[in-house]
This record gives structure tokens, sequence and C-alpha cells, in this order.
């Protein structure tokens, strides 16, 4: 089979649109904190740290107390730990959001991976641990096609759509979504009307700690029932590129997430459809990588940031 | 002031870390001494720890050199292993010409090839606005990818661990001397001097003054008539070139050949280097310095039972404050308060 066919027959599958689905789950958390951190004026790019640290802390409380939705809340106070860190230096401090990002996406990696051994016994990879259900449709068995795709999936990848419903109308539809663009677009101007700045950039930020470490929560006990140290491997950077193609917005975000998600889901189908040699198939992986690249960068003029965004805000 | 902030963010990292290692039931202190040893105690920690050096003060000299133009290079990771894979290439290549012609022509593969790749993040940036970070990101990850294929693919040689075939023997750099095990690689010399190189492009030279002034502010620049584009494009180009000069000195002068996961995070120690050398090219030797220290003793930490990632956790909590300096100043300044002294 040559590329071309394979691609075709890749694409006609249900399988191709349910990894698809898996793929984009938690790319569209990630961007969605994305949008809600930058919207309000701080750029987050520390979602990749985020990411890791609660799919770790998802597995070590569930391991614990043996429940997955306890380890679910662990994510998400990691999570918030981490953003409220972030939120901490770049809106009380002005520290550039850069650096600080930076430095929680090594902090992140460095607690994850220091703390296996002690608590697995093992660096790598963590025991396998409980794994919160999925969602099954029994009914849906018989029904060609969608059957397959709906059968049976996480309750992330659900709620990851409920997600961007919920994300797009409070931005757009209520107070709260109006005062976090104002602050995003001209903070000088939303204090004077009597916004509080600094109280709605935390709520951006802490947002994006909440939606990123479900995502990590949805890598480690959502799909895998483990956690490996090179968890999040870039998603949390690719769920930025969705945010920057999505034009800043949930369901652009959304769409984006599902175009990187189909990316990868096109990798796993290609390495196990084409006949060609291992090495070539591991070159695949780039596939992702480089969509990215093309998509950043060609898209990138249509789309403008929130014109505050990543410049703190100091009262004079 | 200016010293005193990277000290003091070192020295809290430190304690920080200290409570960590108490959380897993072991001694700080022991820790920390094991660590010392590891990493001084006598010649061959010593030889260890400088062949450690060599690539960080490029890579930090990379990373910092972007940050004076406002340039955020996160990508010296996968510039450095371009860097090694066209210097492995050339120098696997070179039979048996003379080393005056195999070292610098070596050399300059890898420098090209860290070039080449910032270049494309470079370009991007400046003709169609991606931002840095981002491309980068995914250049590093498009790096690894590329090496791992090289290595199980067509430069893939022997057993085991995928690598490929040693450089020729006249396109590797003689160590300055032999410690036991280790050696006292020839390639500091190089990285110093590119320290000095990079000091001087940017204080003595027009081409570095305009470097600065667009990282000062790019509005102003621009409208004193320093192209922007060209600036872009240009820092990357340097910035990888430095990081790509240190993934031909780790093939040149230490392992000789790439092999898979050839870097191992020593393009985003770069990052942590340049922060708290502050970009000037003789604090990241400083810099280096430190975190070569670190890392060769943490390695020596794993024997009391710490797992050396304790390193990735300092370098990360010193990032930390070194972006949020002004807790730090202000910190500084009460307790000078507290003391009676001068606050400047």
């Amino acid at each position: 089979m040559n590329v071309f066919q394979a691609v075709i027959y890749s694409l006609s599958t249900p399988i191709f649109y349910k990894l698809m689905l898996l793929s984009a789950t938690p790319l569209i958390f990630a961007a969605l904190g994305g949008v809600f951190s930058e919207v309000t004026g701080v750029t987050n790019i520390a979602l990749e740290g985020i990411m890791k640290i609660s799919a770790f802390s998802a597995v070590v409380f569930t391991f614990y107390t043996g429940n997955p939705w306890l380890g679910l809340i662990g994510a998400l106070i990691s999570g918030l730990v981490f953003a409220w860190l972030h939120a901490y230096v770049s809106i009380r401090w002005s520290a550039d959001q850069i650096v600080s990002a930076t430095a929680l996406i090594l902090i992140a990696s460095g607690l994850s991976a220091f703390l296996m051994e002690p608590i697995f016994g093992q660096s790598g990879q963590s025991d396998f641990v409980a794994k919160i259900p999925k969602l099954k449709m029994d009914f849906l068995k018989d029904v060609p096609f969608f059957g397959q795709i709906f059968d049976e999936l996480s309750i992330f990848v659900y709620l990851a759509f409920i997600a961007v419903a919920l994300s797009w109308f409070l931005i757009y539809k209520t107070p709260l979504g109006l005062r976090m663009r104002a602050v995003g677009e001209n903070p000088k101007s939303a204090d004077t009307l009597g916004v509080n700045v600094f109280r709605i950039r935390y709520f951006g930020v802490l947002m994006s700690g909440i939606l990123a470490a479900l995502g990590g929560a949805y890598l480690s006990i959502g799909e895998l029932g483990q956690f490996q140290e090179n968890m999040p491997s870039g998603k949390g950077f690719i769920a930025l590129a969705a945010m920057i193609l999505g034009n800043w917005n949930p369901v652009g975000a959304m769409w984006a997430a599902i175009l990187f998600g189909a990316a990868d889901a096109l990798n796993i189908q290609l390495q196990s459809i084409l006949d060609i040699p291992s090495e070539m198939k591991a070159l695949l992986n780039l596939l992702p990588f480089v969509i990215t690249i093309i998509v950043v960068s060609g898209f990138v003029g249509k789309t403008r940031p929130p014109a505050a965004d990543g410049i703190p805000y100091e009262k004079e | 002031m200016s010293i005193l902030v990277p000290v003091t963010s070192v020295i809290i990292a430190l304690l920080i870390a200290a409570v960590v290692i108490l959380l897993i039931g072991k001694n700080p202190l022991n820790a920390y001494w094991v660590m010392l040893k590891g990493a001084f105690g006598g010649k061959a920690a010593w030889a260890a720890n400088i062949s450690k050096m060599m690539p960080l003060v490029l890579t930090g000299l990379a990373v910092g050199f972007g940050f004076r133009a406002g340039i955020f290079n996160i990508g010296a990771e996968g510039q450095l292993m371009m860097g090694a894979i066209f210097a492995t290439f050339v120098g696997i290549n070179l039979g048996n010409i003379s080393p005056i012609i195999a070292i610098p022509i070596t050399m300059l593969a890898g420098i090209l090839g860290g070039a080449f790749w910032a270049s494309i993040a470079g370009y991007l940036k400046a003709t169609t606005g991606a931002h840095e970070v981002i491309t980068t990101i995914m250049l590093n990850w498009i790096a690894v990818y590329l090496t791992n294929y090289f290595v199980v693919g067509p430069l893939a040689v022997g057993q085991g661990v995928p690598k490929s075939p040693e450089i020729a023997q006249s396109a590797q750099l003689p160590p300055l001397m032999t410690v036991q095990a280790n050696t006292l690689p020839s390639g500091i010399i190089v990285s110093i001097v590119a320290a000095i190189l990079v000091y001087i492009l940017l204080d003595r030279t027009t081409t570095g003054y305009e470097i600065k002034a667009v990282g000062y502010n790019p509005y102003a620049a621009e409208a004193g008539a320093i192209s922007l584009k060209k600036n872009i494009v240009l820092t990357m180009a340097i910035s990888g070139a430095l990081a790509g000069l240190a993934g031909a000195m780790e093939v040149m002068a230490i392992h000789h050949r790439i092999f898979g996961d050839f870097s191992g995070g020593k393009g985003f120690d770069g990052i942590s280097i340049a922060l708290i050398g502050q970009n000037n090219p003789i604090g990241i030797i400083f810099a280096a310095f430190l975190i070569s220290s670190l890392r060769t003793g943490s390695n020596a930490m794993q024997f009391a039972k710490v797992p050396d990632d304790i390193v990735t956790i300092i370098q990360g909590i010193i990032i930390f404050l070194v972006a949020a300096d002004r807790i730090v100043r202000t910190l500084l300044v009460k307790m000078a308060i507290s003391k009676g002294g001068e606050t400047k």
C-alpha cells in the first residue's frame, strides 16, 4: 500500500476518528486553559509542566487511596498550586511570564521524576493504578461506524467538549467574561471602570491550572492508568499552538486541537498500516510537530492575541 | 545588588531542596556533603565537572545571546543535536586528512547545523510572526526524532544502544590531560574563547549594538533604521551556531559519535545558565560552572540514595526566583534594613 492509499484507508476507518478524539482531548483541555489565562492577559507556557505534575499527582493520589476520583482531585490541587505560583509572581511581582513558566516546567519535571523512586521504587514509570471508568454506550453497539467510535470512550472526552461550550459561554456571554476580555485588552481602562484587574487575572490563570490539570489527569488515570516520566511529551506546547490557531477563542481552539488530534491519529494509523522499515515508521512521529510549525507560521497572520497579553499590569 | 540576586536565589533554592530531601526521609546535610565531594573531591571529580561544563557554557551563551535581542530561544536542545548530527556526518567521512583541516571542518559543520536549525525559527518569526517559543520547541522534538532515526537507520552501527560510528581520529579533539577514567577536554578552551568572542561581539561591534537595541526596544530600533527582520534571523543564527558548536564539542571531544537521547537536557540547562548569568558572557561561564557542579555532584548523590532529579528542582527554583527577582530584592532590602545597613 502506498502512502496515499494508506492515508485514504485510515480516514475511512472508525478507529481513526476514535484515536483522533482521544488525542485531541488533552489538547482541548490544555488549550482552553491557555485561552483562559491569555484572555486575561497572562501568558502561560507552563501548561506542559502543569499537565505533567497533575498527571503524576493523579497517579500518586490514586495509588494511595485506591480511588481514581480522589486521584482526579489530587491532580486538580497540584494544577491549582502550580498555576497559583505562576499567577502570584507574574501578577503580584510583575515577573517575566515566560521565565516563570519555564521554571515551573522544570520544577514539575524535577519533582515528578524525583518522587518516582521513593514512591514506586523505580524511576521511569509508576505502577498501574485504577482508571476513571469509561462511558459505555451499549445501545450504540449495532450502529455501524459511529458505534465503533462511541461505544466506549473516556468520560474526559465528553467533559472536554462540555468544557468548550461552558468556556465559550462564560467568556462571551457573561459579565465576568466581558471583564476578562477587558482586562486582557486594556487593563488600565478596565481598572478605571472599577474592574479588579488582579483578581480577574488570578481567576484566568487558576482556571488554566484546573483545565490543564484535567488534561494531565486524562493522560495518566483517564487513558493509561500509569504515569510515565515523558508523559505530556510536548502536548502542552501543541495546545498553545492550538490556542493561537484558534485565535484565543475556545471553539477555535477546539477545532485546532481536533486537527492536531487527527495528525496524531494519522501517525499512529500509518505506522501500523504502512509497509516500510521500522526506522522510517519512527520518523512519522515528526508529523504532529511539523504540522504544528506549518500551522503556527501559516495562519498566525490572521490571528491576534489579546493586546495586553504577557504584559504585567502595575497600578501607578 | 546584581550579583546578590542570583546568589540569594541559589541559596534559597538549596534550602527548599533540602526540605524536599527531608521529605523522602533522607538527610540533606549528608546529601549535600556527598554532592560537594562528587563535584570537587579530587582530580577525577574536577575533570568530570569541567567536561560537563564545556557544552553548558555554549548552550548558556546560545540562550543568553538570544535574550539580549529579546528572543527566547528555547530550542538550544534541538540545535545542539543538529550540530552533533552535522559534525558526526562530516567527522565520519574525513578519513586521513590532517587534524589541522579535519578539526575546523567538523567544528564548522556543527556550527552550521545549529545555525541552520535555529534560522528556521528565526525566519518564520521574521516573516510570519510565528512565536519562537513554539517553533523552537517543535524543532526540538523534530531534532530528537531525527537523531533517533539516524542512529537506528542510516548511521546505525554495532549492537546495544543505537549509535553512529566513531568520527575519524583526525577530527577528534585531543584531551588536555587524562585523569583516571576521566579526561579534561580541550573543548573547554573553545567554550571560553566563544564566551569572550560573544562578549566582544555584543559590547564592541555595531552588530552587537543593533542586536541589543532590538532587544531593548524593537520600536525605537526600527525607528532608528535598524532592520528588525534581519536582526531576528541573524540573532537566531548566531544563537543556534553556539548551541550547534556545543553539539560538535560533545561529539569531537567526549563521545566521538552520536547516539539516541544525545543531549540529555543540556540545551534546556542553557536557559537556567543564561538567566543565572544574567545574559552576560562572563557571568554565563560562572553559571555554567555552578550547574555543571550541581550535575556532577548529583551523580554522586545517588550513592546516598537521593535521586539526581533534585538538580532539576533546584534549577527550577533558581529560575523561578530569578523571574520573580523583585521578591528576592525586597527580601534583601528587608534584611539590610533589619541589620541597620545601607539599603542600596
